[in-house]
C-alpha cells in the first residue's frame, strides 16, 4: 500500500517535471499554421522540423557567441580560482581569512546594485558592448565561487605533501605545479560544469553589455519570444537549442554538475 | 597579441573605406515588416555597391528592445550609423535635447524636401531651428477594424461616436459576444487610450494636453479616464496575456467585434492572414475621431560620432526620395511621408489612408512617440496601471499630471 | 619568504578586481543614487552628463512618492514571491528527497528528472513556461484531454490582489514582524540558557511593540491611502520559479538524508519511536543545517529573480514587477539612472541582511575548527 502510494506520487511529480518538456517538443514539432491554444497539447502529424532549421539559421551566430563566451570565461576562472584557491588554503598570510570572507560577499550581491556603473566602466576602457568584455565580467565575477571551491578542496590536501615537496626545495610554483595541479583534476570539473552553465545561462550583464552581434543565446531567445508575431514554435524551438548544452553536461557529467551544486549552497 | 590583431583590424578597416566602407542601420524591422527593410537595403545597394551594409535589427517588443539597445550603445560612446526612431519628441526629447544628433536642415533644403513633406510633420521633427529626422513612412494610430460580414450577421453598424460603441456593445454582449472589444498587452490598451482620448478631448484639446496648456486634472481630460474606463469593460479580461496579433485573430475568428489599432493591422490581415482589404475586413477611424488623423512616423537620424557620415547621409537621402518610399511603404503595409507618391503601388487601405493623410487634420501619436518625450512615455504606464488597478479617473489624472510636471511637458 | 610574496602578488590581481568590481561599484553606485542623473532629459543621456548631489531625495521618492507606487507594488511583490518560492521549493524538495530515498527502484531516474530543470536558464525556463500558461492554452486545457472543463485561472493575465494593505500601515507591520522574530530570539536564548541574550530580546521586541500599537499605527507615509497587495500573476511565475528549484532541494536533502547514520536510526527504532517521532526527533533536526543553507540560497536567488521574470512577463507588466526589473525598467528604458541605481543599493541592503550574518557565521564556524 505504502509503496503503491509513494510510487503514484513519484510518478505524479515526474508528470508536473516533464510536462513543459513534453509541450516544447510537440509545439516546436508543429506547422505555425497549426499551433492554435485549442489543440495545444495534440502531437504534430507530420512532425515540422523546419522549425528547427529555421531557428538554428536564426540563432547560430548567438549560439556560437554563447559557445566562446562560455568555455573561454570558463577556463579563464578555472585557472584564476585554482591559483587562488592555492593561496588561500597552503599560504595562508595575517588577514587572509579576512579578504577570504571579503572576495567571497562578491558572490551575493545582487548585479543590480552595480551595473550603472558596471555599464559606465566598460565603455570608458571600450570593452563596452563586444563579447571580450562579457568574458572579463564574467571571470570576475566569478572569482568568489571559483575561489571557494578550490580552496575548500584544497584544504582537503594533507599540508604534509606540501612541506615535503618544499623540503624537497620547491617553489611557489613547482609546488603548485607538481604537487596541486595533479591533485586537481575533481576540482576543475566541477568548477568548469558550475561555470560553463552559469555563464552559458546568464542574461543580465548579456542584456545590458552587449551588441545585436555579441548577444549570446539567451538575449536573443527572450527577445525572440517577447517579440511579435512570432509563432510558437520558434522560441520552443530556439529554447531547445538554448538548453541544449547546459543539458549534455547535465546528463553526462551529473554526479560532478550535483557537486558544483553543493558547492554553491557555500557549505563552509 | 591583440593589440595588434587590434592594429591590422584598423588597418582592414580604413583600406575598405577607400573602396565604400560600411554602413549600420539600425532599426526594430523584423519578421513580417522586414522584407520592406530589406528591399530598401536592396535599392541602397545597387546605388553604392561598394558599401557593406550591416543590418542591425533588435528585435522585440515594438522596438522597445531595439530602443533599449540604442541607449546603451548611445551611452556607451558607439552610435550606430543611423537608427530607426519614431519622428517627434521620442528623438527631440531624448536624444535631440541632450545634443546627440546632428541637425539635418542642410539635406532636407539641399534634396527639396520643406516642399514635398507636409508642414505639420515638418513642425513635429523641428526643435529649436533644426530639423532631426527624415521620416520614411506614416502611419495612423486611431483605426477602428471589424468584418463586415459578421456585424452584418449580428446586424450591427460600426459605431461613430463611443457612446455608440457603448450601446453597440451591450447589444452584442446580449447576442452573446462575450467581450466585443479585443485587447492585447500593456501598450495596446494605451493606444486605445489614445484614441478614446483624442475623441473626448478634440484635436485641439489632444494638441493643449502636450504643450502643457491642458492639465490632465483639468475636469476634460478627467472624462477620458471615465470614457476609457466604460470602453475598457467591453474588452476581453485576458487583455494582458495577448499580442497585437491574437487581438486581430479574436475579431476575423468572430470572438469580438471590434479592434483599434494602428493601420499595422491592415498589414497584418492582408498579407499574413491573406484577407481582402475592404471586403474580407474593413475599417474607420476610431469613434468620435472623424476627420482627424492621429499619426505616427518611423524615421532615420544621423546621431553625432557616427562612423560612416556619408554613407549614412546617402542611406537618409535613400529614404526620403519618392523611390524609396514607394519601395518601402507598400511592403510594409504604411503609406509615404511624402505628398507626391504613387497611390497605384498600394492597396485599397493604403489608398483611402493616404486620401485622409492629404486631407484630414492631422496630429501626433502618443504611445508611438511623436508627441510625448521618452521620459513620459515610460511613466505613463504607472498611470495606465494606477488605473487598471483602482479604476478611479481622479487617481490616474493625478498621477499622469505629476509625472507631466516631472518631466517639464510643454516646456 | 619568497614564496609568501609571491603568493600574495598571486592573489592580488582577484582582489584589485574584486575590490574594484564589487566594492568599488557600490559605492560609484551609492553616489549616483545621492544625485539627480535622470532627472534634466537634456543631461540624461549627454555624452558627458553634469550630475547634483540631491541626498536621500529619490529613496524618499522611491517609498513615498506619488508616482513611484509601481516600485512600492513591486517591493511587495518581491516579498510575496520569496516567501511563497521559498516554501515551495523547500516544501516540495523535502517531499521529494524523502520520496525518492524510499524508492526501491528507479531512483536514478526520478533524481535525474527532477534535478534536471537546475540545467536549465531561467529564460529557457521562463519561456517555456509563458506557454504553458497561455490562458486559453496550455494548462489550463489539459482537463480537456479527460473530458473536464477547462481551468479559468488566467495565469499571468489576472490583475486580482489578495492580502491587500494599506501602505500607509507598512512600519506597523515590519515593526510586528520584526519584533515576533526578535520573539523568537529571545524563546531560543530562553531554551539555550543564554539569560542575557533572552533579556535583550524580550525587552527589544516589547520596546518594538509598544511603539508600534502607539505611534506606529498613527505614522502616516502618503498623506492618502494606498493599497498593495499580492499580485495573483506571480502564482504562475512562483510556480516556475520552484520547477526549476525544488530538484535542487531535494539534492540538498538526499545528501543530508544519506548523511544520517544508519545506526541513528536503527537505535531510534529499536528505542520504539514511530516513524513520525523518528522525523521529528531525529531526521528533522538533522536536516535543520541544511534548510539554513538551501534558504539562504535560495532567498538569495528570489531577492535577485529578473530574467525569469523577463522571459514569462516582459519589462512592462506590473502586476509581476519585482525591484530588479523596475530598476532595469526605469534607468535602461526611462533614463533614470539615479533612481535605478538606488533600487540597487536597496535590493543591495536587503540582500546584506540576509548574507552577512549567514557568512559571519560560517566564518567563525571554520575559525573554531
Amino acid at each position: 500500500m505504502g509503496r503503491v502510494l509513494l510510487y503514484a506520487f513519484l510518478l505524479l511529480m515526474a508528470g508536473f517535471f516533464l510536462l513543459p518538456v513534453y509541450l516544447v517538443i510537440l509545439t516546436a514539432l508543429k506547422e505555425p499554421a497549426k499551433i492554435t491554444l485549442e489543440t495545444v497539447w495534440q502531437w504534430p502529424h507530420p512532425p515540422y522540423w523546419e522549425s528547427f532549421r529555421t531557428a538554428w539559421e536564426a540563432f547560430r551566430p548567438k549560439f556560437q557567441n554563447s559557445v566562446v563566451l562560455a568555455t573561454s570565461a570558463t577556463l579563464l576562472s578555472a585557472l584564476v580560482g585554482s591559483l587562488n584557491g592555492y593561496v588561500l588554503a597552503k599560504w595562508p598570510f595575517r588577514g587572509s581569512g579576512l579578504l577570504f570572507a571579503l572576495i567571497l560577499f562578491g558572490m551575493f550581491i545582487p548585479y543590480q546594485s552595480i551595473l550603472i556603473p558596471l555599464f559606465q566602466f566598460m565603455k570608458s576602457i571600450g570593452l563596452y558592448g563586444n563579447l571580450f568584455g562579457l568574458v572579463l565580467v564574467h571571470v570576475i565575477y566569478g572569482i568568489p565561487i571559483v575561489t571557494l571551491i578550490f580552496r575548500n578542496y584544497y584544504s582537503e590536501i594533507p599540508d604534509e605533501l606540501v612541506e615535503a615537496a618544499r623540503i624537497d626545495g620547491a617553489g611557489f610554483f613547482g609546488i603548485f605545479r607538481h604537487v596541486i595541479l595533479p591533485l586537481s583534476v575533481p576540482a576543475f570539473v566541477v568548477v568548469a560544469i558550475w561555470q560553463f552553465t552559469q555563464i552559458w545561462n546568464e542574461f543580465l550583464f548579456a542584456v545590458t553589455l552587449t551588441r545585436p552581434e555579441s548577444q549570446p543565446i539567451t538575449v536573443a531567445l527572450a527577445q525572440l519570444a517577447g517579440g511579435e508575431a512570432v509563432k510558437w514554435n520558434l522560441p520552443m524551438a530556439g529554447a531547445i537549442l538554448a538548453a541544449l548544452p547546459t543539458l549534455l553536461v547535465y546528463i553526462f557529467l551529473g554526479r560532478y554538475f550535483l557537486r558544483g551544486l553543493l558547492a554553491g549552497s557555500v557549505k563552509g | 597579441m591583440r593589440k595588434w590583431l587590434l592594429a591590422i583590424g584598423v588597418v582592414l578597416g580604413l583600406s575598405a573605406l577607400a573602396q565604400g566602407g560600411k554602413l549600420e542601420i539600425f532599426s526594430w524591422w523584423a519578421g513580417d515588416e522586414g522584407p520592406a527593410l530589406e528591399a530598401l537595403i536592396r535599392l541602397y545597394k545597387q546605388k553604392y555597391p561598394g558599401v557593406e551594409v550591416i543590418n542591425g535589427t533588435v528585435t522585440g517588443g515594438a522596438g522597445v528592445n531595439a530602443r533599449a539597445v540604442l541607449k546603451t550603445r548611445m551611452l556607451g560612446g558607439d552610435p550606430p550609423d543611423t537608427f530607426q526612431v519614431h519622428a517627434g519628441m521620442e528623438l527631440i526629447g531624448t536624444w535631440v535635447v541632450a545634443n546627440r544628433m546632428e541637425d539635418l536642415t542642410p539635406l532636407f533644403r539641399q534634396e527639396g524636401w520643406l516642399q514635398v513633406f507636409p508642414k505639420g510633420l515638418i513642425d513635429l521633427i523641428s526643435y529649436k531651428g533644426g530639423i532631426w529626422s527624415v521620416p520614411v513612412n506614416i502611419h495612423r494610430s486611431n483605426v477602428m477594424w471589424y468584418i463586415p460580414a459578421r456585424l452584418r450577421a449580428w446586424g450591427v453598424t460600426p459605431p461613430r461616436t463611443w457612446a455608440e460603441f457603448l450601446a453597440t456593445c451591450e447589444a452584442l454582449k446580449r447576442k452573446g459576444v462575450q467581450a466585443p472589444l479585443a485587447l492585447g498587452e500593456n501598450w495596446t490598451q494605451q493606444h486605445l487610450w489614445e484614441s478614446v482620448a483624442l475623441a473626448t478631448l478634440g484635436p485641439d484639446g489632444w494638441n493643449n494636453l502636450w504643450r502643457g496648456k491642458l492639465k490632465f486634472t483639468d475636469p476634460k481630460a478627467v472624462a477620458v479616464w471615465d470614457t476609457f474606463g466604460k470602453v475598457l469593460s467591453c474588452a476581453n479580461p485576458d487583455a494582458s496575456g495577448l499580442s497585437w496579433q491574437q487581438a486581430v485573430d479574436r475579431v476575423v475568428q468572430g470572438q469580438a467585434a471590434f479592434n483599434i489599432m494602428g493601420d499595422w493591422a491592415a498589414g497584418y490581415m492582408a498579407t499574413t492572414l491573406k484577407l481582402k482589404p475592404g471586403t474580407d475586413f474593413a475599417w474607420a477611424p476610431s469613434p468620435g475621431t472623424q476627420g482627424v488623423f492621429m499619426m505616427l512616423s518611423d524615421s532615420f537620424g544621423l546621431p553625432k560620432g557616427a562612423k560612416n557620415r556619408q554613407n549614412a547621409l546617402n542611406w537618409l537621402r535613400l529614404v526620403g526620395s519618392k523611390e524609396g518610399q514607394d519601395t518601402f511603404n507598400p511592403l510594409k503595409g504604411s503609406i509615404a511621408a511624402r505628398l507626391d507618391s504613387d497611390p497605384s503601388k498600394y492597396n485599397a487601405y493604403g489608398q483611402s489612408a493616404m486620401k485622409d493623410w492629404r486631407s484630414n487634420r492631422i496630429v501626433g501619436s502618443l504611445v508611438h512617440g511623436a508627441v510625448a518625450p521618452e521620459s513620459f512615455m515610460s511613466q505613463f504606464g504607472t498611470v495606465m496601471e494606477i488605473f487598471l488597478q483602482t479604476k478611479n479617473p481622479q487617481a490616474a489624472a493625478n498621477a499622469a499630471q505629476a509625472i507631466a510636471d516631472q518631466v517639464g511637458l510643454g516646456r | 619568504m619568497r614564496d609568501r610574496i609571491t603568493a600574495f602578488l598571486v592573489l592580488l590581481p582577484s582582489l584589485l578586481a574584486i575590490g574594484i568590481f564589487v566594492y568599488g561599484f557600490i559605492g560609484q553606485n551609492l553616489w549616483v543614487s545621492l544625485t539627480d542623473w535622470g532627472k534634466d532629459p537634456a543631461q540624461a543621456l549627454a555624452l558627458r552628463p553634469e550630475l547634483r548631489f540631491v541626498g536621500l531625495e529619490n529613496y524618499r521618492e522611491l517609498f513615498t512618492g506619488f508616482v513611484d507606487v509601481r516600485f512600492r507594488q513591486s517591493v511587495v511583490n518581491l516579498i510575496f514571491f520569496t516567501l511563497f518560492f521559498m516554501a515551495g521549493s523547500l516544501g516540495l524538495g523535502l517531499l521529494l528527497a524523502l520520496a525518492v530515498d524510499r524508492a526501491p527502484k528507479g531512483e536514478g531516474f526520478f533524481r535525474t528528472v527532477f534535478l534536471f530543470p537546475m540545467a536549465l536558464s531561467f529564460v529557457v525556463t521562463g519561456t517555456i513556461w509563458r506557454w504553458m500558461l497561455q490562458p486559453q492554452g496550455g494548462v489550463n486545457v489539459l482537463p480537456t484531454l479527460f473530458g473536464l472543463p477547462p481551468l479559468s485561472f488566467p495565469w499571468l493575465a489576472t490583475r486580482e490582489q489578495v492580502l491587500v494593505f494599506d501602505w500607509n500601515h507598512l512600519p506597523f507591520y515590519t515593526a510586528l514582524a520584526v519584533a515576533l522574530v526578535l520573539l523568537y530570539v529571545a524563546h531560543a536564548a530562553y531554551r539555550e540558557g543564554e539569560r542575557r541574550r533572552f533579556l535583550w530580546a524580550l525587552f527589544s521586541a516589547g520596546v518594538l511593540l509598544l511603539w508600534a500599537f502607539t505611534l506606529g499605527r498613527g505614522l502616516k507615509l502618503l498623506p492618502y491611502p494606498e493599497t498593495h497587495g499580492f499580485s495573483l500573476a506571480l502564482v504562475g511565475v512562483i510556480l516556475a520559479a520552484i520547477w526549476q528549484m525544488a530538484g535542487y532541494t531535494m539534492a540538498l536533502y538526499l545528501a543530508g538524508l544519506r548523511g544520517i547514520p544508519v545506526e541513528v536510526l536503527e537505535a531510534a527504532r529499536v528505542d520504539g519511536a514511530s516513524e513520525w517521532q523518528l522525523f521529528r526527533r531525529v531526521i528533522f533536526p538533522m536536516l535543520a543545517p541544511i534548510t539554513l543553507s538551501a534558504m539562504i540560497v535560495l532567498g538569495h536567488i528570489a531577492l535577485k529573480i529578473f530574467d525569469l521574470i523577463f522571459a514569462m512577463a516582459g519589462l512592462d507588466y506590473a502586476p509581476t514587477d519585482v525591484p530588479a526589473i523596475y530598476m532595469y525598467l526605469l534607468a535602461f528604458r526611462g533614463n533614470q539612472f539615479a533612481k535605478g541605481a538606488a533600487i540597487g543599493i536597496l535590493l543591495l541592503l536587503l540582500v546584506a541582511v540576509v548574507v552577512i550574518p549567514y557568512l559571519a557565521s560560517q566564518l567563525r564556524k571554520e575559525v573554531r575548527r
